[in-house]
């Protein structure tokens, strides 16, 4: 029995590729599939035998021969149909490797099924129809292997014997394909002539009926693709799923390592808290780990006592991920209650649900085409760039470089279906100027200031000691509006006249802000976004200590200014404009012209300070 | 750079499943067949919580029709390894006598399976249930989600099932709705076996050659397995070396002859017979499309 002790031993340790395949309805796809588990002898007997009564019932192919397709077909429904109706797995292996088909509908409606399993697939075999070419549909299964981060294509041309075999029909559908592919983000793509009913170069190479094809046959190409390359192995991520405390002596942090690699020794940080330490012990119920590398699951043991829950993430000290709560995305919508611009879901990303909006739909993309549209909705299979915002921020990576931590799945809150699956794009930094953008923007900032003020815990100091005290209020006075320059001076000029009328005015300027206080922002990306938040916390906490805070941004855009708005809340921001567009665009309490002499301004706005009883009458 | 093998992929992947469902879940369960599957099923979720115990209990539905044996090993296997067992039957189904006689492959199944196992999940309250199911393990199984949606009825509705993309996992449920997890989807019969060979899984002795009483039955060996075994006038048990390639309820389990004592011989005959696994049970003979709906019905 050693030659089975060592056949299992091969067998458990092949390494895996798990492959999807697309085509059309009439492509032969699942007799590709069916001949594949065939050859392979993994077609157990009496599944034959009950094969063989179903061909002779519904078969397509003919008394005698075996509709392998049948083999496939696994719901009554769909096998009444013809059609596959949804995304099926099956194994195989051989003994180079083991694979996980993921067998996805051709069928137009059914974009979905093909995402979910190409969302988890290292190639993609796409069938053409050697009669028909490269079709509407080809494009599609491309565009979406394409999509979702696929790295490895394979173009099955079928029904190559209908045609006698010719090498002309061959080399048009890979000059088709190929020019056609040129415009998708795919580095490795293959053709090989087959027949999947006569079995031509599907395991083994068919010289005789295609003497001129040289390459490799379908399976000698799924048997030696090189898919290492395709996993992150830089930056390392752990989202941690539980903390294991059997007993006071150990704390550990359970999880998948899902990119990247963990050592012993190694500087962690922990997300959102910030808080470093490194790694004690790598456990696992089989001992200890010298490494750890995705995909591996572990519990990690921290040298420092951290708070860390569910949820949070640990990742090298020297390699973040960025941290959004605002950011782009292309969505492939899923449910049949179509995506709005404003609507509430709840996202899963890397293992924890959070709160989201649909902040703005950018526009449609046409599966097929793959031109741009603006649309209002986006309907069930349709695909689309969107802006979403969280109400706590995630740890995401852009989808291209970690499928891991830059894919969300969308969660329809009240049926709790998956409505939808979302890539981060690369440029996740969106500076969306749209009206709906900023109004739906507005509704997550407001649950922020909403939690926040619940928890602002106050002195015994009021606010009305300090304006007794200090005889003004606290406000916060954005200088915007003009160039750098122009705003800078316009601020620290008003300071220094609030000042000098025994007034406690604070001028920050923003370069100050984005080496200081927001300096930790690691991403140049993200900067805006997180130094607009601190600038407005700073100004809830200066004007809650009874200042007047005067900042400058030269061209804050309406979204910034709202932001800043609502986070200084429930103090109030007021907005002063150097020429540039006007008040009807930023809300601005006074416009001034950008030919106003200086001193003239600074006057126009302490008067109306002085209006709004900011600061007393008789100051001015 | 490193690489896993498939096998230890497998495991990664099941444990993952295995913590993120715990990590989604108010009250989860792990139901609990005694078969080989779930002696791997049980493996995988101690590795999954190690150095911790179990989050969960495990839930065994009693037809009270199983192989002697196999109750032996459960409370046997269950002492050992230090687990929470609950044992459940249909208490109603036990008193009215219905057995697989009289009642037939069919009822006998709805009542003593699907019917106590409904039961058990509605007292419990559990919103997401573990399962040892694989994908390749019958025809309507290859397109059962990792986390199977439930409705409020315990229902599978094939075509309201959750798309299920990269790694993440959906079970939020409302109340009376639940999930159901299989950990094990990915993995083939050869990968179970490899697994319990290599980890020393402890398994059920029925799984491996003994000589057994065995009466043949629609080409099939059914085991007198205790007295209640109704035989056909002339019948007679005749020993039989034999072995069972899935468990269940004695009567409706058929044996194969053989004579595999260890893991290897048993993958060696079954490389070499290639009758998949499932046909020696016998509801899966009862009309095509019969697991299909009997899942829609709510078994396992």
């Amino acid at each position: 029995m050693s030659d089975i002790g060592s056949y299992l031993d091969e067998h458990e340790n092949k390494n895996l590729l798990r492959f999807i395949t697309c085509g059309s309805v009439d492509d032969g796809k699942s007799t590709l599939i069916g001949r594949l588990l065939y050859d392979s002898k993994l077609i157990y007997e009496d599944q034959i035998s009950a094969l063989q009564d179903d061909s002779e019932k519904c078969g397509t192919t003919g008394a005698g021969e075996i509709d392998y397709a049948l083999l496939l077909d696994g719901l009554k429904a769909e096998r009444e149909q013809g059609i596959t109706i949804d995304v099926a797995y099956r194994y195989f292996s051989t003994p180079q490797r083991k694979f996980i088909i993921a067998d996805t509908p051709g069928h137009e409606q059914y974009t979905r099924n093909m995402a979910t399993g190409a969302s988890t697939a290292n190639l993609a075999v796409i069938l053409i129809d050697a009669r028909y070419g490269v079709v509407t549909q080809t494009r599609r299964h491309a565009f979406i292997a394409s999509l979702l981060g696929i790295r490895h294509l394979l173009v099955a041309v079928n029904k190559m014997d209908i045609g006698g075999y010719r090498e002309e029909t061959f080399l048009t559908i890979r000059q088709t394909f190929s020019d056609f592919a040129r415009r998708l983000d795919i580095p490795d793509i293959r053709f090989v002539p087959v027949s999947a009913l006569k079995g031509t170069n599907v395991s083994c190479r068919s010289p005789e009926l295609t003497p001129w094809y040289t390459g490799p046959s379908l399976l000698e190409i799924l048997e030696s693709v090189d898919v290492s390359q395709d996993v992150n192995t830089h930056d390392f991520r752990f989202p941690v799923q539980t903390v294991l405390r059997p007993h006071l002596d150990f704390r550990g942090f359970a999880g998948t390592v899902v990119s990247g690699a963990v050592a012993p020794g190694e500087r962690l940080r922990v997300l959102p808290s910030g808080k470093v330490s490194s790694v004690k012990r790598l456990v696992t119920a089989d001992g200890d780990l010298e490494r750890a590398f995705a995909p591996q699951a572990v519990t990690i043991e921290l040298a420092d006592e951290v708070d860390i829950s569910s949820g949070d993430m640990l990742v090298h000290d020297n390699n973040l991920p960025r941290v959004r709560d605002r950011f782009e995305a292309v969505v492939i919508w899923m449910s049949e209650i179509p995506l709005k611009a404003g609507s509430h879901y709840l996202v899963r990303h890397a293992g924890r649900f959070v709160k989201a909006r649909v902040a703005a739909l950018l526009y449609a993309i046409d599966v097929n085409t793959m031109e741009q549209s603006e649309v209002a909705e986006l309907p069930l299979n349709g695909i689309g760039r969107i802006v979403v915002e969280t109400t706590l921020p995630l740890y995401v990576d852009a989808y291209a470089v970690n499928r891991a931590t830059g894919s969300l799945v969308f969660v329809d809150p009240l049926s709790n279906v998956t409505a939808g699956a979302a890539m981060i794009t690369d440029d996740v930094f969106v500076d969306a100027q749209t009206p709906r953008a900023v109004s739906d923007a507005a509704t997550l900032i407001r649950d922020h200031v909403e939690r926040r003020e619940f928890h602002w815990e106050t002195g015994l100091v009021t606010a009305r000691d300090r304006l007794v005290r200090n005889r003004h209020v606290g406000k916060t006075v954005l200088v915007t509006g003009g160039s750098t320059i122009a705003v800078q001076t316009f601020g620290k000029e008003l300071e220094q006249r609030l000042f000098r009328l025994n007034l406690n005015s604070y001028y920050l300027g923003y370069s100050s802000l984005s080496r200081g206080l927001a300096s930790d922002v690691a991403d140049i990306r993200s900067e805006h976004d997180a130094q607009i938040r601190r600038l407005g916390e700073l100004s809830r906490i200066l004007t809650d200590a009874g200042l007047i805070f005067i900042t400058a941004l030269p061209e804050a855009d309406r979204y910034t200014v709202e932001r800043l708005k609502l986070l200084s809340q429930p103090n109030e921001l007021l907005t002063v404009e150097l020429g540039g567009v006007g008040d009807a665009v930023r809300g601005a309490a006074i416009t001034l012209d950008e030919r106003t002499p200086l001193a003239e301004g600074v006057d126009a706005v302490l008067a109306l300070l002085a209006d709004n009883r900011v600061i007393p009458d008789y100051c001015i | 750079m490193s690489t896993l093998s498939q096998l230890r992929q497998l495991e990664a992947e099941s444990i993952h499943i295995f913590r993120d469902a715990v990590s989604q879940a108010q009250n989860p369960i792990l139901l609990y067949s005694i078969g080989k599957d779930s002696s791997v099923l049980v493996r995988l979720a101690q590795k999954a919580f190690y150095p911790g115990r179990l989050p969960f209990k495990l839930l065994h539905i009693d037809s009270t029709w199983k192989f002697r044996e196999m109750i032996a090993f459960r409370d046997r296997f269950c002492a050992e390894q230090g687990l929470d067992l609950i044992v459940h039957s249909n208490e109603e189904g036990r008193a009215a006598g219905v057995n697989p006689f009289d009642y037939g492959s069919r009822k006998y199944t709805d009542i003593m399976k699907t019917q106590a196992l409904l039961q058990a999940l509605r007292q419990g309250k559990y919103d997401l249930a573990f399962g040892g199911a694989r994908r390749d393990e019958e025809k309507s199984r290859a397109k059962e989600r990792v986390f199977s949606f439930r409705d409020k009825h315990q229902q599978w509705d094939p075509k309201n099932q959750r798309p299920e993309l990269w790694n993440s996992y959906n079970a939020r449920v409302n109340p009376g709705e639940s999930v159901r997890v299989f950990p094990l989807s990915n993995w083939t019969e050869t990968d179970i076996w490899q697994y319990i060979r290599v980890e020393r899984i402890p398994i059920v002795p029925l799984y491996f050659a003994a000589p057994r009483p065995v009466v043949e039955r629609d080409g099939q060996w059914i085991m007198v397995d205790d007295a209640r075994m109704r035989l056909a006038p002339g019948e007679r048990p005749v020993e039989r070396w034999v072995r069972f390639r899935t468990l269940g309820c004695y009567p409706l389990t058929g044996a194969v002859e053989s004579r595999a004592t260890t893991v290897e011989e048993i993958v060696a005959e079954t490389l070499q017979v290639r009758v998949s696994e499932r046909s020696t049970r016998v509801i899966d003979h009862d009309g095509d499309s019969s697991m299909e709906q009997k899942k829609r019905e709510g078994y396992f």
